[in-house]
C-alpha cells in the first residue's frame, strides 16, 4: 500500500485498528474467565496488561511512517475550518495576497519569458554566435563585428569544429503578386535552417548549388508573411514572387517561431546568389555569423581554431585582414534595457509583496495573541510544542497558497495586456507565457510568504509559564506582542516610502525631461521610410534622378511645405557612426573622435526646424565634383576647434568614400536629442555631421538609396497627407513604397515610453503600498487599542480626559510612523542610487518632491491610526472596569 | 510470582518473528506464545506489541489478513513474508553470535576469579 493509498484509506484503517485491539481485550478477558476470574475483574486485568487504548494506537499510528502526511492533513482541515469561521479575515487575507502576489507573478512571467528561458533552438547552449574582432575596433562603442562575405566563406570550409552559417540583411520591395511592399529580406546560407535546428514548416531548405553564383533563383516565406500576404495558401510552394524587380521560385515555407536575435524575416534568398558588391569584400563585415559546435567539440577548441584562421587570413590579406580575428560565444537574447526595466519592477513588486505579507502577519499574530490561551491549554493537555507550531505554519501555508492561487488567476488573465502594454515592443514577447516555471515561482514565493507571516504567531505557542497564561485574561497584551505589532508598523510605512519617494522621483524626471528641447521643431513632420523602384537602383544615376523625381512630387502634394531626404532620423533606431580628425595627420581609428553621420538634401534644414548658428548649410553648389562640405553641430565644433571659428575650417574623415578625405566645413548647426529626450546627455557619442547627398560616392548610392527616408513638414496635421504622398509617389511603375511611416512627435515621444511606464508602475504600485500601509496601521492600531480598554477605563475613572486618551494612542502611532518615515529613507537612498544608474536622465531626488510625498503618507497614516484613537477616547470607563 | 525480566532492545521484533514464522498468527496469540514458551520469566509488554507489528508489517517483513478464528471471530492474522524470513535468519544468527560471545567473556571472567 502506498502512502497516497493510506491516506485514502486512513478511515479504514483506524476501524480495523480498533477491531484489532478489541479482539484482543475480549480474547484476554474471555480467556481470564475461563480461568475462573470474575467478569469484571478479568475485563480489569485485560485492560491493564494492554495499556491505555489511545497509547496504543498512537503507537501504531507512528509505525505506519506515514505519520507526517497524516497530521498535515488533519492540519491543513483544521485550518480551513478556522479560516471559514473567519470570514472577514480570510477575506481581507486573500484579498491582499492575491494583489500582492498577482502583481508578482505577472512581472515575473515577464521576467522569466524575456530573461530566464533559454533561446528557442533545439539544444541551445551547442549553438554560437561568430564575430569580428579587431584590435582596432572599440566593441564597446560600436557593438560587435560582423563578418565580412569572404572571410566567412573561408572559415565555413576550413572549420572542423564548426557549422558556420550567415545571413546578410536586406530591405526589399516585393512588388508580385499583389500591391508592392516593403519587405525584410535575409538573403541566407543554405545551412542557416539546420545550423539553428529549427526545420522549415513546409517546403525545403535552399540546395548547397542554389547557394552560389548562378544557382535558381529561389525564395523561402517567412510564416508572418505568408500568413498575411498568401492568406496561408500552402499551393504558394512552386509559385514565384519579384523581389526588387527580380523573380524567384518559392520553395519553403519558414517555421512560425523562428527568428535570429528575436527578429522574424519577411524573406530569405540563396546569400550566394546576392550580387551586392560589398559581399566581395574583406573590408566591410556585413555578414550576420551563427554556427553549431560539431559533435565532440568544446566552444574553447572551436575559439582555438577561429583565432588560428584569423592569424592565417590576416597573413594572406594584410590589407583587409592586419589585427583581425573571430571570437565565438554561445548565443544569448538581446532583450536591451527591458532587462534593467524587469528588474526595477520585481524590485518594486517584492516591495509591494512584502507590505502585503507585513499586514497579513500582523492580522495573525492579533489572532495567535487571542488564541494564547486556547493554545496554553493545549500545550497542557500534553500537545507538543512543535506539532502546535506545525500546526500554526501549516495555517498561514495554506493562506499563502490560497492567496498565491488567486494571484495566478490575476496573472493568467493579466499577462496578454500587460505585454501588449509594454512600451515599443517587448524583446521575446512571444516567449511570454504562463508555464510550469511560473507555476513553480508562485508556490515557492505563496511558501514564503506563508512562513514569513506565519513565523511571528507560531512562535508565540507558550512553551513555559503556562500557568500565567492560563491566568492571564485575553485581554492584555504581552509587552513582545506589542513591539512586534511596532515593527510591523514600522515596517510597512519604511516599504511604502521608499516606493512611493522612487515613484515621485520618476515622475518628476518624466516632466523635466519632456520639457527637454529636442533641437528640432518635431510638429507637423513626418518621416518614412522609402524604397525606390528596383529599376532605378541598378546604376546611380539612374537612382540619383529617381530621387530627385520623388522630392519634386512630394512637393507638388498640397499641404505639404517642404520636403527633405535623410539616412538617419533622429530618436530612430539606425545610426552611422564616423570617426574624424582635425588635420591630415590622421592617428589610427581607435585614437580618433567619433561623431554620428547624416546624409541629407538642403532643404532638410527648414523642414526638420533645424537652428543655424553660423555660416550656411547645402545648396544647389553643391554637386559631384564640388568643393567637398560639411555641416557640423555645436558640440562637435567645440571638441574640434575649440572656442575658434569653426565655418572654414577642414576635418578629415576617412570613412566617407574615396571621393575625399578632407571636408570644408561650410556651417554650424544646433545639437539635436538623436538619443532621445532623456538618453541623449549620457550617450557616449554626441558629435553630429552632415554631408549633402548629392556628393555621395557613386559606390555607395545603391546601399544608401535602400537606407534613405523622405522627411516632409506640412501645413496640415501630418498623418492626414500619407494617403495621398503614397498615391503621388508610387512611381512609373508603381512600384515604390512608403513604409515605416511616422511623425516627428510619435518619434520624440517614444523616446520616454520607458521613463513614462515606469513612472506609471511604479505609480501604481506606490499607491497600492500607501494603501496597504494605511490599511496596515488601522489595522495594527484598532487592535491594539482595543486591548487597552480596560487600562484605558482606568486612565478615565483616575480622571484623564478623552483629549487625553486620544493624545495617548496617537502619540503611539507617531512615534511608529516616524521611526518608520527615517528608516524608509534609509532605503530611498538604496533606491535612488539603483534609479540613477538604470534609468536615463534621472533627476536627483529633490526636496520639495519628498517632503510632499512624505506629508501625504504621513497624513494618510495619521487619519489611519485617528480612527481608533477616537474610539478609545469615547470608551465608557464604568463598562470598561466592568468588563474587566 | 517469579521475578520478571525486562526484554533486551531490540530483540520483541525478532521473538515476533520467530513466532510468526511458525505459521500465521494473530496478535493476541503471539502474547500468549511469547508468555508461555518463556514460562513467564520475560515480560512481555503488550502495549508495545502492536506498534511493532505494525513496524514490521510496515517494512514488508509481515503480511498480514483478517481471518475467521477457531472460534468464528474475525482477527487479524499475521505471517512472515519472504523478506521476514531472510531478516529473521540474518538476526538469529547475529543474536546466536551475540550471545556465545557474551557468555565467553562470562565464563572467562568466572575461570579468573577460581
Amino acid at each position: 500500500m502506498n502512502w497516497w493509498a493510506r491516506l485514502l484509506r486512513r478511515g479504514r484503517m483506524e476501524e480495523q485498528l480498533d477491531k484489532e485491539l478489541r479482539f484482543h481485550l475480549e480474547q484476554h478477558t474471555a480467556d481470564l474467565i475461563a480461568q475462573g476470574g470474575d467478569p469484571a475483574e478479568a475485563r480489569r486485568q485485560a485492560r491493564l496488561a494492554l495499556g491505555g487504548p489511545e497509547q496504543v494506537k498512537e503507537g501504531c499510528r507512528d509505525a505506519r511512517g506515514t505519520r507526517w502526511l497524516e497530521d498535515l492533513w488533519q492540519d491543513l482541515r483544521y485550518a480551513l475550518r478556522t479560516l471559514r469561521q473567519q470570514p472577514a479575515f480570510t477575506c481581507v487575507a486573500l484579498l491582499t495576497l492575491a494583489l500582492g502576489s498577482g502583481a508578482t507573478t505577472v512581472i515575473f512571467t515577464v521576467f522569466d519569458g524575456v530573461l530566464l528561458k533559454p533561446m528557442p533552438y533545439p539544444d541551445p547552449s551547442r549553438l554560437v554566435e561568430v564575430h569580428g574582432h579587431a584590435t582596432d575596433w572599440n566593441a564597446a562603442l560600436y557593438g560587435e563585428q560582423r563578418l565580412s562575405y569572404p572571410d566567412f566563406l573561408d572559415c565555413q570550409r576550413e572549420s572542423r569544429s564548426l557549422d558556420l552559417a550567415g545571413y546578410f540583411f536586406n530591405g526589399g520591395t516585393l512588388s508580385e503578386p499583389g500591391d508592392p511592399e516593403f519587405v525584410v529580406e535575409y538573403q541566407s546560407s543554405a545551412n542557416l535552417f539546420s545550423v539553428f535546428g529549427v526545420p522549415l514548416y513546409r517546403g525545403r531548405a535552399f540546395l548547397p548549388e542554389e547557394d552560389k553564383a548562378g544557382g535558381a533563383p529561389v525564395a523561402i516565406l517567412g510564416y508572418s508573411l505568408w500568413q498575411h500576404r498568401f492568406a496561408g495558401n500552402p499551393r504558394v510552394l512552386g509559385t514565384t514572387v519579384a523581389l526588387n524587380g527580380a523573380r524567384a521560385t518559392i520553395v519553403g515555407i519558414a517555421a512560425q517561431e523562428f527568428r535570429i536575435n528575436g527578429e522574424e524575416a519577411d524573406l530569405y534568398t540563396p546569400l550566394g546568389q546576392s550580387t551586392y558588391p560589398i559581399l566581395k569584400l574583406r573590408r566591410p563585415h556585413p555578414v550576420g555569423t551563427y554556427a553549431r559546435l560539431r559533435p565532440g567539440v568544446t566552444l574553447a577548441q572551436a575559439q582555438t581554431e577561429l583565432a588560428l584562421f584569423g592569424r592565417h587570413l590576416a597573413e594572406r590579406y594584410p590589407d583587409s585582414n592586419q589585427g583581425r580575428s573571430f571570437i565565438a560565444y554561445t548565443v544569448r537574447p538581446d532583450v536591451g534595457d527591458a532587462r534593467s526595466t524587469l528588474w526595477l519592477l520585481l524590485g518594486a513588486v517584492t516591495l509591494v509583496l512584502l507590505i502585503a505579507c507585513v499586514n497579513i502577519a500582523s492580522l495573525l499574530l492579533a489572532r495567535a495573541v487571542s488564541r494564547e490561551r486556547e493554545l496554553a491549554m493545549r500545550v497542557a493537555l500534553g500537545a507538543g510544542r512543535g506539532r502546535l507550531i506545525r500546526q500554526c505554519l501549516t495555517e498561514s501555508a495554506a493562506l499563502g497558497l490560497a492567496g498565491g492561487a488567486l494571484g495566478v488567476l490575476w496573472a493568467a488573465l493579466g499577462i496578454r495586456p500587460f505585454v501588449a502594454f509594454w512600451p515599443g515592443s517587448l524583446p521575446r514577447a512571444e516567449e511570454v507565457h504562463l508555464d510550469w516555471r511560473v507555476l513553480l515561482f508562485a508556490v515557492a514565493v505563496s511558501l514564503a510568504c506563508g512562513l514569513l507571516f506565519g513565523v511571528a504567531p507560531a512562535l508565540r505557542v507558550p512553551t513555559k509559564a503556562l500557568e500565567t497564561a492560563l491566568r492571564a485574561g485575553a485581554r492584555t497584551v504581552p509587552g513582545g506582542a506589542r513591539r512586534l505589532h511596532g515593527g510591523f508598523v514600522i515596517a510597512e510605512i519604511a516599504l511604502a516610502v521608499v516606493l512611493l519617494v522612487s515613484a515621485g522621483m520618476l515622475g518628476r524626471t518624466l516632466l523635466r525631461v519632456s520639457a527637454f528641447d529636442p533641437g528640432l521643431n518635431v510638429h507637423n513632420v513626418l518621416i518614412a521610410r522609402m524604397g525606390l523602384s528596383p529599376a532605378s537602383l541598378i546604376d546611380p544615376a539612374r537612382a540619383r534622378v529617381a530621387w530627385q523625381d520623388i522630392l519634386d512630387r512630394a512637393r507638388r502634394v498640397p499641404g505639404v511645405e517642404s520636403v527633405a531626404m535623410v539616412d538617419t532620423v533622429p530618436m530612430r533606431q539606425g545610426v552611422n557612426e564616423l570617426t574624424y580628425w582635425h588635420s591630415a595627420d590622421v592617428p589610427p581609428e581607435n585614437r580618433r573622435p567619433i561623431a554620428l553621420a547624416t546624409c541629407v538634401t538642403p532643404d532638410y534644414l527648414k523642414t526638420v526646424g533645424l537652428l543655424l548658428r553660423s555660416g550656411r548649410f547645402f545648396d544647389d553648389r553643391d554637386r559631384k565634383g564640388s568643393e567637398p562640405v560639411i555641416v557640423i553641430d555645436d558640440v562637435m565644433a567645440q571638441r574640434a576647434f575649440g572656442g575658434r571659428q569653426a565655418v572654414g575650417q577642414r576635418l578629415w574623415i576617412p570613412g566617407m568614400g574615396a571621393n575625399a578625405a578632407a571636408f570644408t566645413v561650410v556651417g554650424v548647426v544646433g545639437h539635436v536629442r538623436h538619443w532621445g529626450l532623456a538618453g541623449d546627455d549620457h550617450a557616449t557619442i554626441r558629435d553630429q555631421f552632415y554631408y549633402p547627398f548629392a556628393q555621395l560616392d557613386d559606390g555607395l548610392v545603391r546601399r544608401w538609396s535602400e537606407l534613405m527616408s523622405i522627411v516632409v513638414r506640412t501645413g496640415t496635421p501630418p498623418l492626414t497627407l500619407v494617403p495621398s504622398l503614397k498615391r503621388e509617389l508610387r512611381g512609373a511603375a508603381g512600384d515604390q513604397v512608403l513604409y515605416e511611416v511616422r511623425t516627428l512627435e510619435q518619434l520624440t515621444r517614444a523616446t520616454l515610453d520607458r521613463q513614462r511606464f515606469l513612472s506609471l508602475l511604479f505609480g501604481v504600485f506606490a499607491g497600492l503600498a500607501l494603501l496597504l500601509a494605511c490599511v496596515g496601521t488601522y489595522g495594527v492600531l484598532a487592535y491594539l487599542t482595543s486591548r487597552r480598554v480596560p487600562e484605558i477605563g482606568v486612565r478615565m475613572a483616575l480622571g484623564a480626559t478623552a483629549r487625553d486618551v486620544v493624545g495617548l494612542v496617537l502619540r503611539q502611532s507617531i512615534a511608529m510612523i516616524l521611526a518608520g518615515v527615517s528608516l524608509g529613507a534609509v532605503g530611498v537612498i538604496a533606491a535612488a542610487r539603483v534609479l540613477y544608474r538604470e534609468v536615463p536622465g534621472m533627476q536627483p531626488a529633490e526636496p520639495l518632491t519628498v517632503a510632499l510625498l512624505l506629508a501625504v503618507l504621513m497624513a494618510a497614516a495619521l487619519f489611519a491610526s485617528f480612527l481608533p484613537a477616537r474610539r478609545a477616547g469615547r470608551v465608557d470607563p464604568i463598562r470598561a472596569l466592568r468588563e474587566e | 510470582m517469579p521475578n520478571k525480566s525486562d526484554l533486551p532492545q531490540g530483540t520483541l521484533d525478532l521473538l515476533i518473528l520467530k513466532v510468526a514464522a511458525l505459521g500465521p498468527v494473530h496478535g493476541y496469540a503471539i502474547a500468549q506464545r511469547l508468555q508461555q514458551v518463556s514460562r513467564d520469566v520475560v515480560q512481555v509488554p503488550q502495549g508495545s506489541l502492536y506498534p511493532a507489528l505494525h513496524r514490521l508489517e510496515n517494512r514488508g517483513l509481515l503480511a498480514a489478513d483478517w481471518k475467521e478464528t477457531e472460534t468464528g471471530r474475525e482477527a487479524k492474522f499475521y505471517r512472515l513474508t519472504r523478506k521476514g524470513r531472510a531478516q529473521l535468519e540474518a538476526e538469529a544468527a547475529s543474536w546466536a553470535r551475540l550471545t556465545e560471545a557474551v557468555g565467553l567473556i562470562l565464563r572467562l571472567s568466572e575461570g579468573g576469579a577460581q
